[in-house]
């Protein structure tokens, strides 16, 4: 997928890398690792100290289902500091599903800047799209019922790399 | 979770204070920029009832609600019905007539905003933004916040910090509150004043009760000085202004006693010369001007944590989810 990134962008002077919390940002982080190592660039002082500039980007108060359960917790937002006006922002998420978060990371990124193009890259395509959205890069497409739900694990926050389905309500 | 009001400072338990503060450390990030709007309460109705003259409070609390995108209704005493002999009940039933889903009360009378919440007058939430002698709520928070921010550089509780109040405690919403927030966080209180300006058994409040300011100053880490609040003292509570100032104003003797990294904070408006001294007022210690913007990332927290959710008599309707 990061070579995937890197070649679309046509290098990595205005790439960056926005991760939608909580499992998004993880992945965000190492994608930009490993387009680094791909381009065998020195890291830079960036927020997280990497080279490819990389954050994350809390859609919470974007959503449109707030009024249909409890209220969330916020999640950190840190926008790289060489802001996204003019870059190409990819944004990463681990599960595209209804596609109504991403709905609410354009909403929230329309906010914080005007970058000159939007992508999206996902880990796990599940399908069953409730709007017109469509990733650019995906790391499986994963064809499942709505009755199931797709959980991923990270090691940073989970014991073990992993992607199950489950039946709903396991 | 908090409740679905917020009254007290005494009904939040330690999680729903430290979780109030994180929200607002995150509100506090997103409105560093240059859209400052977020779209999260669009449609939703928040009408600030003062029934007392308040410019911070009110100002704060409605740039809070805009910010979040609620639709703000301003309505003051003065000028409205209720300066022609309006009831409260009648005043509620007219809000909730027009749909208001949440109430922003200042009221004289202390209890009028518990009042307000139970009587079942309206379905709304209740946020208390002071009551009479009794409590200030979010100007407790908002305090925290900014100690929270200079002491544990913004994360968790306040676990063994020491913060003195100093100045009328009898009279003051906002002392009942922060020692009430205070303790609960996890923070050493101590009350300052003379006696004459101690409310009856402010030895059972959970905090150090003392008469000499120069004694406590050494050991603080945090200094909350109160208005002397003439408006509310009809008897003769001290001498005379400059014999209280002597005796328990912040001055610059006073402020080299303290430890050097030690803040100054207070709620305002400010008598200088009085309880805080011009010198002190506009040092580098004093975080007063910070406590006002921290104040509308504190208001907008509460209102996301009250409104931001499912209502909760719509609980079948959303049962689907």
């Amino acid at each position: 997928m990061s070579h995937e990134i890197l070649e679309s962008a046509k290098g990595v002077d205005d790439l960056v890398i926005l991760g939608i919390p909580t499992r998004g940002v993880y992945l965000a982080r190492r994608i930009a690792a490993a387009i680094q190592e791909i381009e065998e660039i020195d890291a830079i002082d960036t927020i997280d100290g990497q080279g490819v500039p990389c954050g994350s980007l809390d859609i919470t108060l974007y959503r449109d289902d707030l009024r249909l359960r409890e209220v969330r917790a916020l999640e950190p937002t840190n926008i790289p500091p060489e802001g996204i006006d003019g870059r190409v922002v990819v944004l990463v998420d681990d599960v595209l599903y209804s596609g109504r978060t991403i709905r609410a990371a354009l909403d929230a990124l329309a906010d914080v800047g005007r970058p000159a193009a939007v992508r999206l890259a996902v880990l796990v395509d599940r399908g069953h799209r409730e709007l017109p959205i469509r990733p650019d890069f995906i790391g499986k497409n994963l064809p499942t019922s709505q009755s199931e739900t797709v959980h991923v694990h990270l090691t940073e926050c989970d014991d073990d790399d992993s992607v199950t389905i489950a039946q709903a309500g396991q | 979770m908090i409740g679905r009001h917020l009254l007290s400072a005494q009904d939040l338990t330690s999680a729903d204070a430290v979780r109030i503060l994180d929200t607002a450390g995150e509100l506090a990030s997103v409105t560093d920029r240059s859209v400052k709007k977020l779209p999260t309460l669009r449609g939703r109705t928040v009408v600030t009832l003062f029934f007392e003259d308040s410019t911070r409070t009110r100002i704060s609390f409605e740039l809070a609600a805009k910010r979040l995108s609620a639709d703000v209704i301003n309505f003051a005493a003065k000028g409205s019905s209720l300066s022609k002999g309006e009831s409260l009940k009648d005043t509620a039933l007219t809000l909730e007539a027009m749909g208001a889903d949440a109430v922003i009360i200042r009221h004289g009378a202390s209890g009028a905003p518990y009042r307000l919440a139970n009587a079942g007058w309206i379905q709304g939430a209740v946020i208390n933004a002071g009551d009479g002698t009794h409590e200030h709520p979010t100007q407790a928070l908002l305090d925290a916040y900014t100690l929270r921010n200079h002491l544990r550089s913004g994360q968790g509780d306040l676990d063994g910090a020491r913060v003195a109040i100093v100045g009328d405690i009898l009279h003051s919403r906002v002392a009942r509150s922060n020692v009430a927030l205070l303790r609960t966080l996890g923070a050493h209180v101590t009350v300052v004043a003379p006696p004459t300006l101690l409310p009856y058994g402010v030895q059972a409040w959970p905090c150090d009760v003392s008469y000499d300011i120069d004694d406590v100053l050494p050991h603080v880490d945090a200094v909350m000085m109160l208005r002397v609040q003439a408006e509310r003292m009809a008897g003769s509570y001290f001498p005379n202004e400059l014999e209280y100032s002597r005796r328990y104003g912040l001055d610059s003797r006073r402020m080299a006693l303290m430890p050097s990294e030690a803040i100054v904070l207070h709620p305002g408006p400010m008598n200088r010369g009085v309880e805080i001294s011009a010198e002190v007022a506009d040092s580098p210690q004093a975080v007063v001007v910070e406590q006002v913007t921290n104040g509308v990332h504190v208001r907008m927290a509460v209102l996301y944590l009250l409104l931001g959710g499912r209502p909760e008599e719509l609980d079948l309707e959303g049962a689907d989810r």
